[in-house]
Formats: C-alpha cells, sequence, structure tokens
C-alpha cells in the first residue's frame, strides 16, 4: 500500500501532513477491500456519509479526485478525496486548488479519542446508537495494545487470512441494543489489535444500522499510528472479519456479554496452549501475569480480573478460569466495567460443561505456527515478542524450581554438570528420560509442563516430546537433563539416576575397596590405571624381573648390614646396577627401586628400613621373595657388603643410576598426578555432597516450616 | 462485630487498615500502632528455635475501656490486628479466632494473586468484602 505522499492521477501532487498521511493510510487500509488497491466502493461510500458533507458534495469530491473516472478508489484518489473532505468541512471550495494548502483532517462524525484524533469532534451525543458510545472506551483503551500484539497476532494469525469479501451482507444482524452492538465488538477484538478493532467495528457498524456508522468511523480513524503495521493490519483484519462472521453466526447469545463463544473459546484455548501445552493442567500465576499483562489493563484491574477469575484462589489457572479472564479483560477492553462477581456463564463449572475441543485443523495450523516461533524463541531472540520472551523466562524460574523441589534430583543435576561432557552421560540421560517421562506424564504441574514445553522445542504437541527426548542432539543433553532431572519426582527414578550418574564417578572409590593401606593405595592406583582393568588387590605382574631388584635389594640391605666395607660394595655396586640398567623393565620395579634408593639413601639403618620397605610394598611380595634367595645368593657371594656412606653409594649409583631413577621419577610423577587428580575428585565430591546436604537441610526446613504453617491454618476446634 | 481490622506488614507498616466509624480514624490507626509494640513483645518472648511452635493467635494485646484489641501473626510476620468495642461483651474468644482465620485465609487469597506484590497496599475487593461483613455487625 502505497503511503506516500498521495499522487493524484487529474490533479498533480499534493502533499500530506505527517498526520494526514497517517490518518489517510489508516482510513485507505480500512477501506481497503482486498490486496489490490481499489478500495472497496461501499466503504468509502460510507466514510463520505459519515463526513456529514451533503450528498452533492460528495459527489462533487468523488468527480474530482477521479474515481469516478476511473471507476475505482484507488490510493491516490483516496487521499485526494480525504483531503477534498476536509475542505469541504473546514467551508472551502471543494476545488483541487483548495487542498493544495494545508488542510486540517477530515471530520467524521463520530470521532473522538486520543489526542491525535481530538480533531475530530464529538459527536457522540448525537443521534448515533448507544453502540457508538461503547464504541469509544475501547478505541482509547485497544489504542496502546497495537504494538504489543502486533507480532504475536501476526505470527499465529497471518496464515488465517480470508479473502475479505464485501462484508456487509452476510453480517446484517437484527439486533440494534447496545448490548449487541458492544457483543459484537466484544469477540472482535479479543485479538487486541487496534486495527482489528477498527475493522470489526467497520463490519459490524456495517451489519448494523446506519447510526452506528460513526462507530465505523471513529474506529477507522483511531489507529492513525498505523506506522508499518498495515500489511498485518491487513492480515489481522481479514482474519477479524472472518472470525467476526463466525461470531456472528452464533446468534443466540447476543444479550450476553459474558458469554463466551465458540470462537472466543477457540481463541481463549489457542492462547492457553500456547502457554501452557497441556490443557488439564494449569497455567502458573506469573506466566498468567506476564500474559495478562501484555493486554495492558491497569494493573489494580487486573488484579480484580484475576480475583474474580481464579475461584479456587490457587493462584493458578486451569483452562476455564483463563478462558473466564481473558474473557474479562476482553470486556473490560471493550468498556465493559468489571463486575464485582464472577458472572454465571464464566464459572468455571459453566466453562467446563461448555468445553469444546479446539479444531484440529485450527491447532494444526496453529501449532505449526508456533513451533516455528518456538526455536526462536529458544534461541532468544529480543525481537519476538513479550510473549515468547514468558517463555524464555521459564528456564530461569526453573532453576529454582530444582532447588526447592527436588533436592535428590539436584544430585543428579550436579553431578550432571560435574561431567557434563562425560560420553557416558549421553547415553544414560536417554535411558534416564524414560522414568522422567513417565513420572511426569503422570504427575503433571503447571511448573514442570511450561518447562517441559519450553525444552522441547521442536516439538510442541506433548505426546511429542518423549520421541524429542530421546533424540536430542547433544547440544540438547543437558537441557533435557535438566528437564528430566525436574521431573524426577519419583524415587525409583533417582535412584536410577543417582546409581546411573554415580557410575562415572566411582572409580576413585574402587581402589579402595582392594587396599586398605595408604601407601600402598597410590601404587595400587597406578597399577590399576596402568593395567586398566585391575580389581582388587592385584600383584605387579608377574612379568617384572626381579632378578635386578632382588640384586639391588641385597645389595642395599647388604650394604646396611656391612658399612664398614666399602670399596668392594661400589665395585659390586657398580656390577649390580649395570646389570639393574640393562635389565630395568618395570616402572613399578624401578620406582621401588627408587625408593629403595631412596630408604638406602636417606638413612643409614638399614635394617628397619629394609623391614619398613618390605612390609610397605606388598605387591613386591614376588620380589622379596625372590630378592631373599637372591639376598642369600649375594650375601653368599660377598659376605660382606660394606655399606658406603649414603653419599658414595649414591654417587657411583648416580651414574647407572639416572635412567632408573628417571623411571622412578617419572613414576614417581605418575604417582603423584594421580593422587593430586583422586584429591581433586575427592574434594570436588565431598563439596557436592556438602552442598547437597545443605539444600537438604534447606529443604527440610522449609517443609517444617510449612507443615506448622499448615496446622496453623488448620480448623482448630478451640473451646 | 469488629470495629477496626488492620493487616500490618512485617516491616510494620499498615497493608490495610479499616475501622468502622470512620470519623474517628486516627484514634483507631494509634491504637493499631501501640498494640504493635505488644504484638512485638509477645512475639519475641518465644525463642527463635520455637518459631514453628509460636502460637498464630495472640490473643487480647491489651484492653482499654472502651475497646479491646487481638492480635494475631502468621509465620512470616504479618500482623493481623482487630479492634473490638468492650461492651460488645458477647464475643467469645473462638469467635476472634474465627475472625482471624478468616482473614488470614482472605489474606492468603490475596496473596495468591499474582499482580499483587507483596508490601503493596490491599486493594482487593473480595477481601474488603470480607473485611466488610465482619465489621457490619457492629452495627
Amino acid at each position: 500500500m502505497d503511503q506516500g505522499p498521495g499522487t493524484v492521477s487529474g490533479g498533480g501532487f499534493i502533499s500530506l501532513s505527517e498526520n494526514e498521511q497517517r490518518c489517510y493510510s489508516d482510513l485507505y487500509t480500512l477501506c481497503q477491500a482486498d490486496s489490490s488497491e481499489k478500495l472497496a466502493a461501499s466503504k468509502v461510500r460510507e466514510l463520505f456519509r459519515a463526513s456529514q458533507l451533503p450528498a452533492d458534495t460528495l459527489h462533487q469530491v468523488t468527480e474530482l479526485c477521479g474515481a469516478k473516472r476511473l471507476g475505482y478508489f484507488g490510493t491516490g484518489q483516496f487521499y485526494v478525496a480525504l483531503k477534498l473532505l476536509a475542505a469541504a468541512q473546514s467551508g472551502f471550495p471543494v476545488r483541487l486548488e483548495s487542498i493544495k494548502s494545508e488542510m486540517p483532517l477530515p471530520r467524521f462524525v463520530g470521532m473522538k479519542n486520543d489526542a491525535e484524533v481530538l480533531r475530530y469532534p464529538n459527536h457522540s451525543q448525537n443521534t448515533e446508537s448507544q453502540g457508538h458510545q461503547l464504541g469509544k472506551p475501547p478505541m482509547t483503551i485497544a489504542r496502546p495494545s497495537l504494538d504489543r500484539n502486533s507480532l504475536k497476532r501476526t505470527e499465529s494469525l497471518g496464515d488465517k487470512q480470508e479473502p475479505r469479501s464485501p462484508p456487509p451482507s452476510p453480517l446484517r444482524s437484527p439486533p440494534n441494543s447496545p448490548s449487541s452492538l458492544s457483543y459484537q465488538d466484544k469477540p472482535l477484538s479479543y485479538c487486541y489489535r487496534k486495527q482489528w478493532n477498527s475493522t470489526e467495528h467497520l463490519t459490524a457498524s456495517c451489519e448494523s444500522k446506519h447510526p452506528s456508522r460513526p462507530l465505523l468511523q471513529q474506529q477507522v480513524s483511531s489507529p492513525s499510528n498505523y506506522g508499518s503495521k498495515s500489511s498485518l493490519a491487513h492480515s489481522s483484519v481479514t482474519q477479524a472479519l472472518s472470525v467476526e462472521r463466525r461470531a456472528e453466526g452464533s446468534a443466540d447469545n447476543h444479550d450476553d456479554p459474558w458469554r463466551i463463544t465458540e470462537e472466543q473459546r477457540d481463541y481463549y484455548t489457542m492462547q492457553f496452549k500456547s502457554l501452557q501445552p497441556d490443557l488439564s493442567s494449569l497455567i502458573s500465576g506469573s506466566v498468567a501475569k506476564n500474559f495478562f499483562t501484555k493486554s495492558k489493563l491497569s494493573i489494580p484491574e487486573l488484579s480484580h480480573i484475576w480475583e474474580l477469575s481464579d475461584v479456587d484462589c490457587d493462584g493458578a489457572l486451569t483452562l476455564p478460569e483463563f478462558c473466564a479472564a481473558f474473557h474479562l479483560i476482553v470486556a473490560r477492553k471493550n468498556g465493559y466495567s468489571l463486575p464485582e462477581k464472577l458472572p454465571q456463564t464464566l464459572q468455571p463449572a459453566f466453562l467446563q460443561i461448555d468445553a469444546v475441543s479446539p479444531k484440529t485443523k485450527r491447532d494444526g495450523v496453529f501449532l505449526g505456527s508456533y513451533s516455528e516461533l518456538v526455536p526462536s524463541c529458544q534461541e532468544r531472540e529480543p525481537a519476538h515478542s513479550e510473549q515468547w520472551e514468558a517463555i524464555n523466562e521459564l528456564p530461569t524460574t526453573r532453576e529454582p524450581l530444582i532447588v526447592f523441589e527436588d533436592e535428590s534430583g539436584t544430585a543428579p543435576q550436579e553431578i550432571n554438570t560435574v561431567e557434563s561432557t562425560h560420553p557416558p552421560l549421553s547415553d544414560k540421560s536417554t535411558p534416564k528420560q524414560e522414568p522422567r517421562i513417565d513420572s511426569c506424564m503422570s504427575a503433571f504441574s503447571p511448573k514442570r509442563n511450561p518447562s517441559f514445553k519450553d525444552t522441547s522445542a521442536e516439538h510442541t504437541p506433548l505426546e511429542n516430546t518423549p520421541a524429542a527426548k530421546t533424540d536430542p542432539p547433544p547440544e540438547l543433553e543437558h537441557q533435557v537433563k535438566s528437564r528430566t532431572r525436574q521431573r524426577s519426582y519419583s524415587s525409583t527414578s533417582i535412584d536410577d539416576a543417582m546409581k546411573k550418574v554415580e557410575e562415572p564417578p566411582t572409580p576413585p572409590p574402587r581402589p579402595q575397596k582392594t587396599h586398605s593401606r595408604a601407601s600402598s593405595l597410590d601404587l595400587n592406583t597406578i597399577f590399576q590405571q596402568s593395567s586398566q582393568g585391575f580389581k582388587g588387590g592385584w600383584l605387579p605382574p608377574p612379568a617384572l624381573p626381579p632378578r635386578p631388584l632382588a640384586a639391588q635389594i641385597p645389595h642395599f640391605v647388604s650394604n646396611t648390614e656391612t658399612p664398614s666395607q666399602q670399596k668392594p660394595v661400589r665395585k659390586l655396586n657398580f656390577a649390580d646396577f649395570s646389570k639393574f640398567s640393562e635389565e630395568e623393565e618395570n616402572a613399578a620395579k624401578n620406582e621401588v627401586q627408587g625408593q629403595l634408593g631412596k630408604a638406602a639413601g636417606s638413612s643409614e639403618e638399614s635394617s628397619p628400613l629394609k623391614k619398613d620397605i618390605l612390609p610397605a610394598q606388598p605387591p613386591l611380595k614376588p620380589i622379596r621373595r625372590k630378592y631373599r634367595p637372591e639376598s642369600q645368593n649375594l650375601d653368599s657371594q660377598e659376605p660382606t657388603l660394606p655399606l658406603p656412606p649414603p653419599s658414595s653409594s649414591s654417587a657411583p649409583g648416580t651414574k647407572p643410576h639416572p635412567p632408573l631413577q628417571k623411571q622412578s621419577s617419572r613414576q614417581k610423577r605418575a604417582i603423584q598426578t594421580a593422587i593430586r587428580k583422586n584429591k581433586e575428585a575427592n574434594a570436588v565430591l565431598a563439596r557436592l555432597n556438602s552442598e547437597l546436604q545443605q539444600q537438604f537441610k534447606e529443604a527440610h526446613l522449609d517443609r517444617i516450616a510449612l507443615e506448622a504453617q499448615l496446622d496453623q491454618l488448620r480448623p482448630v476446634s478451640y473451646l | 462485630m469488629a470495629v477496626c481490622i488492620a493487616v500490618i506488614a512485617k516491616e510494620n507498616y499498615p497493608l490495610y487498615i479499616r475501622s468502622i466509624p470512620t470519623e474517628n480514624e486516627l484514634k483507631f490507626h494509634y491504637t493499631v500502632h501501640t498494640s504493635l509494640d505488644v504484638v512485638e513483645e509477645k512475639i519475641s518472648a518465644v525463642g527463635k528455635a520455637l518459631v514453628d511452635q509460636r502460637e498464630l493467635y495472640l490473643g487480647l494485646l491489651y484492653p482499654t475501656e472502651d475497646y479491646k484489641v487481638y492480635g494475631y501473626v502468621t509465620n512470616s510476620k504479618v500482623k493481623f490486628v482487630i479492634v473490638v468495642d468492650s461492651s460488645n461483651t458477647a464475643l467469645r474468644d473462638n469467635e476472634i479466632r474465627s475472625m482471624f482465620r478468616k482473614l488470614h485465609n482472605s489474606y492468603t487469597d490475596v496473596m495468591c494473586n499474582p499482580f499483587y506484590n507483596p508490601g503493596d497496599p490491599i486493594q482487593s475487593k473480595a477481601f474488603d468484602n470480607m473485611v466488610s461483613a465482619m465489621m457490619v455487625q457492629v452495627c
């Protein structure tokens, strides 16, 4: 639609002020019958008549603007016509020349509302019908709602365009009472769209009597800050029209503004679904609050509406309650004052009886559009309307829920976060989902389900979510886990989760089962790490050639035993060490050697050392065993093994030893890193444990407090 | 039955206060304010560890020649104060308790409303109606 300054085929270029431009474009859209440039002649005629100009003036205007020639009203013609009307109303002669100058906006009877629209005189008290007045407040209220819902409505309703066939004919309806008019207003305005409102009023007035046309006109004029929403408006307009036509189909409830029509009910249900996919579940208070705040009603009014609609006062809305609340909001926006008591037709019991399952086709349509949008919601695009932001907020609200509701459930969560990159966990999460799905399905709650819907982004119907959960890509794994975690209320699933989750972290404790001795533990873990599969107190592989070690050991031992003779020992050491250097194979052995070397080097009391070393190294049993015969041999070979001073023994020993010592140091380092890792893992688990304990304590305290309150609140028989 | 009913927030400012003889409202405001001291005294009498076992109904806070003041405190330290005319001797303790219970229930209903921010003055019509029902009987 061309919103620029109107170009007139007959009169050259005319300039429009910004206000005029806006107003004219609004009027243009309202008169637009279809997507073509032509305007519905009937609408234009009505508009002109509303300007309260004499008929011949109107004819003149039509002639001048070029529509007569063309046979239809295009954009340019329409703008010119409007300007001519303005001129005529201000008393200027209807000439093309007159419109060249700045002109006040054309006045259409019945205009009012809004600072911008103040130009339009208020003819409310005129002959126009009472419905006229009813139209007024909605305009003031409806105006600010443009931006809020335009985006929201566009996506969901964009696909509902229907050709806007000439509305007047099918929409004729007899009732003239104000309630009937307002009733027509109400169902139509539930789109929260100004343009929609205006269209609806347009059509509504079309079908009602002429006096209501001013109603139409005022609606037409009001959306002057149309802006770029024209296309959206168009689609919404068509949709609204179709809706309105359908609404008018049910002709039995005209007299009761508090009665919800099928159309409205379906719409409310659709909205409910967008907030909460499970129709039999509840919408929590905060979600509903965000949603209803978008209606731009004042907080006290919304508070009152909530009071009326939440009959069970549980802070959440069931579907009938939600419909009632929505309906009240719609009514309020249309100018009805809120009742003091919930009308009977809005009672949940009443609404529940009336419950009709939403049409599947529309469901499909809405869900389709919804699913398109939800991925964007998942990506947290702020460009989308606040409705999606409400959904976006759900993940954040989930976190405290996790802490509060399911303290044991947080254990898998935290363990999961610790090991989130752990590959086996992804496998575990999928089997976890099954028990979770079951528990979730059976025990629905509003808190769980919104997050449920939220995280299962690609699959809107609830039934698909199990499938969705089993197919999540790894990046959703965490969400899946958190979601399923939240559901794990049943103890069995928690236990399963805990067991499954705990499997990865358990390796550290395993060695403990096998060994109670602290010093040997390190060796044990090293052995196990190296061999990857050791269970229990494994002795080092018998493949360790014990001989060199044994040779070394007796050497050391005999050294310590016979400190006097040094030189021969040194030589012997040399000799022995050479053997060692050739035969060094096993890291453990080297480590033992290293330890022995250290032990020997550290002190000269070898016998206690020997005893310490040997008992401290049970894994070296075969070595020891071999050591003994070796030592015996060695002893026999060399009766005296002077114990070289530690320095001397270590000095000659250092040369042949470096390779051995390197290995032993490497081994030491390996052990140390293993120790460190284990310590870290221990620390992490200990921290986890303490945190969980803390949470458990807190939850327990909360529980006690709540129980106490509950007791207090229970009626006390007191006399 | 009640002459004045007040709901005091945890921070000791009134969330809701209404009295029947509207011309002398200030007097009732003052009475309620002074009764807060008594309330504080009563709730601090019980040790911190026994907070759960503390009775919510505080009973008669203090009598004057004209009226009696009853108190009730919730676990979230929201206080209800009812001022009753002394001449109304037919009022029994359990009736006062039931009034407080009704007040408490209505208050929780107000809290359930997501549009109500804790700490705001209570503007709920349902709450007003309930309070009026309790006060109207004074005549």
